[in-house]
């Protein structure tokens, strides 16, 4: 008989394993998928992971890398503090949609003056917009112990219906021909968030992802605030007699998820989208769940998961341009991902033993 | 721009690449999606003309396609991304991708682009759509003769003048035949989301609708009016035969096959030109399916009467007298609305009750 034992501490080699198993489990099952649909495994596998870094046109589709998994990082990194520490925002979207509508308010504001002050000004808003819709699950839940998972997911439909309303009414593009969408701020130059060098995907919001790696990674490490949210998280008791208050604690991360969540989105209206539509969001802040836990809640592991994310996504749209393959067989392939991740995780804390359990 | 400059020297890397392939003469058309091939409606159809153009020309075209691409900036990678991998025609069969499909244009001047219900063109740009309100119409009838609580439920997805148009069509036909009848709308904010589509229609049968008109493209609300009983609906895009008799008594079918294949054709001869192509049903691009044996006789024959007289051009859906919700003057007796004001119309008629989302 197989049981599972609990280890007495977690295992080093298996949390650091875990994603490459996964990883290599999900590349023989949806090579399965894949051959069950008539294609060819090997070929899809190497569209989806090759093609996108080393294929014809891959001086295209390396930038859209950064473009992609950019947002995606920059929210993990705000969520993975809060994971650790056992505060659960799950809404990051909507954060997501307040700060890229605070943004955008504030540079439609000025338009069509220029200035080099507007683009600071839309960060710091972006930023203000994310932090302040955290702040309502946090604060409610400090103040009257309410669920902050349901109560911050509630609030992306609040935050879906705000911006279809902004998109239609408040920053409406006047000149749009009455069609919903604010004016492109991404033809706006004070307010652009353009490509920094030209080729290389870069834009401040990668630009800031990549800080935000650096930063998560010195504070988890070194810092006091670090040293916190992991007592916190091994042991909520310990944390309090060691002198951490919870509800301090809940705030803060809850905060700092939100205000990279709405950078996330500054920095995305301002850019890569370019103007405020009614179907702005199309899901960072739900799959920056997947890449914080993908990437082991650890900075440098976020910013790889990140990638690697942004790497199924383009290289499904080849695989569906160049094989045919219907989307829901990449979305399952993607999904296969997490699935096996958090399957091959049980070993991290758990090992197999074989035989009968010994009489204690 | 530099950023061209990389761009086209991607181009001339996919002419070489293609170049190298074997099979260079093929015509190579893209559709970009913006909802699932499966969801037996707007896609659907599109999906429909993309198989008409292979069935045609055989082995001098291939097709590909990208569903389920959002609206922003993915559909700029994945139209990029197309034109890089050779396209030749691209057909973006949504109104969000406009953007999208402009910038794309640009940077590719020798790939074509087909954008659908949209009013941006350049040289390479073409935009083609179908007069949806003439079906809207017909739908119009069959829904005032046939409703028994004078309460027609409307799902819309984007207060957009397209789907502006069609509330009003079905409108004033309806009252046209009943003028007690009353339109309810809802606004879902989506093409394609079967679970908020069949709350839309839930929501409107609970307030007394027993006609849903949609213009949605799941068969969600088709599912949620069978369950509620007696409670009647129009397919939308597709035929969605699978609810007829009932609730399904009738449906707008659009056909893009035809256009697609004389599309393709005019890339393959060389005669492509970027034009303006906005047709209805004496085209075959809007066409009523079936009208089924719940719909009385009359009434029936009532319906196709006037889609032949609109077909033959006897009557046009907005036709006035006519006003604006407001209560000003819109069209005056006799006067036809003209084809500027329908592509911006951003306005109810007199009778509708709610506002345009704004």
């Amino acid at each position: 008989m197989i049981r599972l034992e609990r280890r007495p501490e977690p295992s080093r080699a298996w949390t650091l394993a875990t994603p490459f198993v996964a990883v290599a489990l999900t590349m023989v099952a949806g090579g399965l998928l894949f051959a069950l649909l008539g294609k060819d495994p090997i070929e899809a596998i190497r569209t989806i992971f090759w093609d996108p870094l080393f294929g014809d046109f891959a001086s295209y589709s390396r930038p859209q890398l950064l473009v992609k998994a950019g947002p995606l990082i920059l929210i993990a990194i705000g969520l993975s503090l809060g994971f650790r520490a056992g505060i659960w925002n799950i809404g990051a979207e909507g954060q997501y949609i307040l700060g890229a509508i605070f943004a955008a308010a504030t540079g439609l504001a000025f338009y069509p003056a220029e200035s080099w002050l507007i683009f600071p000004a839309m960060t710091l808003a972006g930023a203000l917009g994310g932090l302040l819709w955290a702040m309502i699950p946090a604060l409610l839940r400090v103040r009257f112990g309410t669920n902050e998972v349901l109560v911050s997911l509630m609030l992306v439909y609040v935050a879906e219906a705000l911006l279809a309303s902004m998109a239609l009414g408040l920053l409406r593009n006047p000149d749009g021909m009455g069609f919903p969408g604010s004016r492109n701020l991404a033809q706006y130059p004070s307010a652009a968030n353009p490509e920094l060098i030209v080729g290389t995907g870069m834009h401040w919001g990668v630009v800031l992802a990549l800080v935000a790696v650096i930063v998560g990674q010195v504070v988890m490490t070194r810092h006091q605030l670090g040293f916190r949210v992991r007592l916190a998280g091994q042991s909520p008791r310990a944390a309090v007699f060691g002198g951490v208050n919870p509800s301090w604690l809940v705030v803060v991360c809850m905060g700092l998820s939100g205000a990279l969540a709405g950078l996330a989105g500054m920095f995305e209206v301002a850019g890569p989208a370019g103007r405020l539509g009614i179907d702005f969001n199309v899901g960072y802040g739900f799959t920056a769940i997947i890449v914080a836990f993908l990437g082991r809640l650890n900075p440098i592991g976020i910013l790889l998961a990140g990638l690697l994310m942004a790497l199924t996504y383009i290289g499904g749209e080849l695989a569906q341009l160049q094989m045919n393959l219907p989307l829901a067989a990449i979305q399952m392939f993607q999904g296969m991902l997490l699935f096996f991740l958090l399957a091959i995780d049980v070993l991290t804390n758990f090992s197999f033993r074989f035989g009968r359990r010994a009489v204690a | 721009m530099t950023f061209k400059t990389v761009l086209l020297g991607a181009t001339a890397a996919a002419a070489f690449a293609t170049g190298a392939m074997a099979q260079d003469d093929k015509t190579k058309v893209g559709f970009i999606y913006v909802g699932p091939v499966g969801d037996l409606g707007w896609t659907y159809q599109h999906d429909q003309g993309r198989l008409a153009v292979e069935e045609e020309y055989g082995d001098k075209v291939e097709t590909v396609y990208v569903e389920s691409v959002p609206e922003g900036p993915d559909a700029e990678r994945v139209l990029t991304q197309m034109a890089l991998q050779g396209a030749d025609l691209i057909f973006t069969t949504s109104f969000g991708f406009m953007e999208a499909t402009m910038n794309v244009a640009q940077k590719f001047p020798d790939v074509k682009f087909e954008h659908a219900t949209g009013y941006q063109r350049a040289d390479n740009v073409s935009t083609y759509s179908a007069r949806f309100y003439e079906g809207r119409a017909v739908q119009g009838l069959i829904a005032g003769e046939m409703t028994e609580s004078n309460i027609i439920g409307y799902i819309g997805s984007y207060p957009i003048p397209e789907v502006i148009r069609g509330i009003n069509a079905a409108y004033i036909q309806a009252k046209k035949v009943n003028p007690e009848v009353e339109f309810r709308v809802v606004w879902a904010y989506t093409w394609f989301d079967p679970a908020k589509e069949a709350e839309a229609a839930k929501a409107l049968i609970d307030a007394g609708a027993d006609v849903i008109l949609q213009h949605t493209d799941s068969t969600a609300p088709q599912a949620a009016a069978q369950e509620a009983g007696d409670v009647i609906t129009f397919g939308q895009a597709s035929d969605m035969l699978d609810y007829a008799p009932k609730p399904r008594v009738s449906s707008i079918i659009d056909n893009w096959n035809q256009y697609y294949i004389d599309r393709v054709g005019a890339v393959i001869d060389g005669t492509w030109e970027s034009k303006d192509t906005w047709d209805g049903i004496d085209a075959g691009m809007v066409e009523i399916g079936e009208i089924t044996d719940a719909v009385p006789t009359e009434v029936k024959e009532a319906a196709l009467a006037l889609k032949d007289a609109i077909a033959a051009g006897e009557v046009h859906p907005f036709t006035g007298p006519l006003k604006k919700q407001d209560g000003s003057d819109w069209l005056a007796e006799g006067e036809v609305a003209d084809d500027a004001t329908l592509a911006g119309m951003n306005f109810y008629v007199e009778g509708l009750t709610g506002e345009i989302p704004q």
